[in-house]
């Protein structure tokens, strides 16, 4: 039996008269990677900070790893990591410092362990070691997904994970995200990179206007609407 | 429109915002009620001082300082005997006056005989601050003038006396009553000698909570700029937690700051020191041990208010410039206080003016040593309360805006039932 990662209901987010997120509904299964894919202010940001605990819900409900997210948004943290779009690190601390500055959030005989992990995802060599101000931007963003991974979280929030990255480093970070999976971690991301969504999403949410207007496999949303690719089956589903 | 009138319209569209133009007028309004106060102390210094003597000589030369208090004050009460001073004295201080004058016997004659004349003032002190001292500079204005008509006289009447008692021909013995203490030198002296604790401490004091208040500001701001908030809030840690530490540290550096620049400014004031040889121990004006554990817990808590009240402010920033004109306000709270500590006495404020200062918690700190030194431990206590529940609430506003949506999207809104339990 498939278990539920991520199940969310009828979820609406209103910001004053605004309505970012219109009624949704989708689960995350256990173990898989799961894309929300959409054009810019269609509420995949906000969907993903709602489930990061970031941002309170209007109506609806959200359980991660059968938590209720207004219940019990502590217990959620301990069990997720995310990776915000535009996410920065503090300037003024060393890489290594920083990946041990998260880590000390997390169970202190796990500490080194993390910090290793993350030194490896990020893979920075010996620059590990140098502030975060002297980076370049793929650099910082690797460092990120170090972070955000090394705590090996149950559910895993990326936005936009490769976001800015030339293709050498979005394949990097492509690799690590497939390898972080198959060691039981279970990925939500949201990506403008059709291409990268085929690749990387086992199942996918076409988001548009706050509402989820398709969902299914790749493979099987390509074959439903007769398209050479995600790209075409957002384009058909939307007009 | 031509490329120059474009560009200078979008240069007002752009400068021109009420982040601008709000501190401007602030300053403004700033300067005003400085410059109507020193309106109102300048009048003070016109005003005749309201005085009382008793002439205990009844030769020509007393009658000279006589005639002349006559002229230029406001005299309730005059006698001959000085067995009236006890009662001369409740008179003055009744009639919010200034100085009993007591010539002594032998005013005159003593003159004539080549020593210099006895004055007794004794002078009712209400306050310590810089304008407190305005009608007791007065009064001491007089006393030059009385001397310089006595001189005169002297000259005139081509006495064969010395030429320095001539010049010099009275001589002073001053006893202020000051806070239920009885002091043996003038308001003038005093306020010299308290003077260190007038303006060093207020200025450290200012200096402290707008930098502590800075740094904690620009934190946060960056905090928003560099989108490391975001990853903050969603590590396992507690809100108290996150706002906490970071009140905790900036208060910290805060710390290690002031006691740099205590140290600076210790030099620099005792350079202006002008009290050589007379020191506030000799009267019993000093601070004990638990006076400066009373100064530290005021200090301390009145900083954690600050930066709970920065990091109240500091919610607010959208980026690091934002949060340049966050400090303003925080700023202001600080500056304010400190002038007016400066120049007044607690004591001697209008009630308006008393509950203003209370209620700005970082007044508390600036004014604790005076209060101390004169053992006004309600004040100090008082403060020490006040800045406390000042600084829990704000914390608590605090917190609770971390709970909600307002630190990421700039609205609190929260949804009945289905707001998150942090």
């Amino acid at each position: 039996m498939v278990l539920a990662a991520v199940e969310v209901k009828n979820l609406v987010k209103n910001y004053g008269s605004i309505e970012a997120v219109k009624g949704i509904s989708f689960n995350v299964n256990e173990g898989e990677i799961f894309g929300l894919i959409g054009p810019n202010a269609a509420g995949k940001t906000t969907v993903l900070r709602i489930l990061s605990t970031l941002l309170t819900i209007t109506s609806g409900s959200v359980n991660i790893m059968s938590y209720d997210i207004s219940e019990k948004p502590g217990e959620i943290r301990k069990i997720i990591s995310y990776l915000p779009e535009d996410a920065g690190a503090y300037k003024n601390l060393t890489g290594k410092v920083y990946l041990e500055f998260i880590a000390n959030f997390f169970d202190p005989k796990q500490k080194q362990e993390m910090v290793s992990r993350g030194i490896e995802i990020a893979d920075l060599g010996e620059r590990i070691n140098d502030k975060v101000d002297t980076y370049s931007k793929g650099m910082k963003r690797r460092l990120l997904v170090g972070r955000a991974l090394m705590v090996n979280p149950k559910l895993a929030i990326l936005d936009e994970p490769t976001s800015g990255l030339d293709v050498i480093n979005a394949q990097e970070v492509r690799k690590i995200i497939k390898n972080t999976v198959q060691k039981g971690t279970t990925v939500l991301l949201s990506s403008h990179n059709m291409l990268e969504v085929e690749y990387l999403c086992d199942r996918i949410a076409l988001i548009d206007e706050g509402k989820i207007v398709e969902e299914g496999k790749p493979k099987t949303l390509m074959d439903k609407y007769r398209a050479n690719n995600i790209e075409e089956v957002f384009t058909k589903v939307v007009q | 429109m031509s490329a120059l009138g474009n560009i200078v319209k979008k240069e007002f569209k752009e400068l021109l915002t009420p982040a601008t133009i709000l501190p401007v007028i602030i300053i403004a309004l700033l300067f005003g009620s400085i410059g109507s106060s020193m309106e109102g102390i300048m009048e003070g210094f016109q005003e005749k001082p309201v005085l009382g003597y008793i002439n205990e000589d009844s030769n020509n030369l007393s009658t000279i300082v006589t005639t002349y208090l006559d002229n230029y004050s406001e005299v309730i009460f005059n006698s001959t005997d000085i067995a009236d001073k006890s009662y001369a004295l409740e008179q003055v201080k009744q009639n919010e006056g200034v100085a009993l004058i007591v010539i002594k016997q032998n005013f005159s004659t003593d003159i004539l005989n080549d020593t210099r004349g006895e004055i007794e003032i004794y002078w009712i002190m209400r306050g310590a601050g810089l304008f407190d001292t305005v009608k007791s500079e007065v009064v001491e204005g007089l006393i030059a003038s009385i001397n310089r008509e006595i001189s005169k006289a002297l000259i005139e009447d081509n006495t064969t006396i010395n030429a320095t008692i001539a010049l010099g021909p009275s001589s002073r013995i001053d006893t202020t009553y000051f806070k239920d203490r009885e002091i043996g030198l003038s308001p003038g002296t005093i306020t010299n000698m308290l003077a260190s604790q007038s303006t060093f401490i207020p200025i450290v004091i200012m200096m402290l909570i707008i930098f502590a208040g800075q740094m904690i500001i620009s934190s946060m701001a960056l905090e928003k700029e560099n989108k490391t908030l975001e990853t903050l809030l969603t590590l396992p840690v507690k809100r108290t937690s996150i706002v906490t530490g970071k009140i905790a540290a900036s208060a910290f550096i805060g710390l290690i700051f002031a006691v740099i620049y205590m140290f600076g400014m210790n030099y620099y004031f005792q350079g202006f020191q002008m009290t050589a040889g007379v020191s506030l121990a000799q009267y019993g004006l000093t601070l004990t041990s638990l006076d400066f554990i009373l100064i530290g817990i005021s200090l301390f808590i009145a900083l954690i208010a600050a930066l709970a009240l920065c990091m109240l402010l500091g919610t607010f920033a959208k980026n690091y410039k934002s949060a340049q004109t966050l400090v303003f306000p925080v700023t202001m709270l600080a500056m304010i206080p400190m002038f007016i500590t400066m120049f007044a006495d607690f004591d001697t404020m209008p009630l308006a003016l008393k509950v203003f200062m209370f209620a700005i918690p970082f007044s508390h700190p600036m004014m604790a040593s005076r209060a101390l030194i004169f053992d006004d431990y309600v004040l100090v206590f008082g403060g020490i309360i006040y800045a406390l529940i000042f600084a829990i609430i704000t914390i608590i506003i605090v917190v609770w805006i971390f709970k909600t949506d307002r630190l990421l999207t700039g609205s609190t809104r929260k949804k009945r039932k289905l707001s998150f339990r942090r």
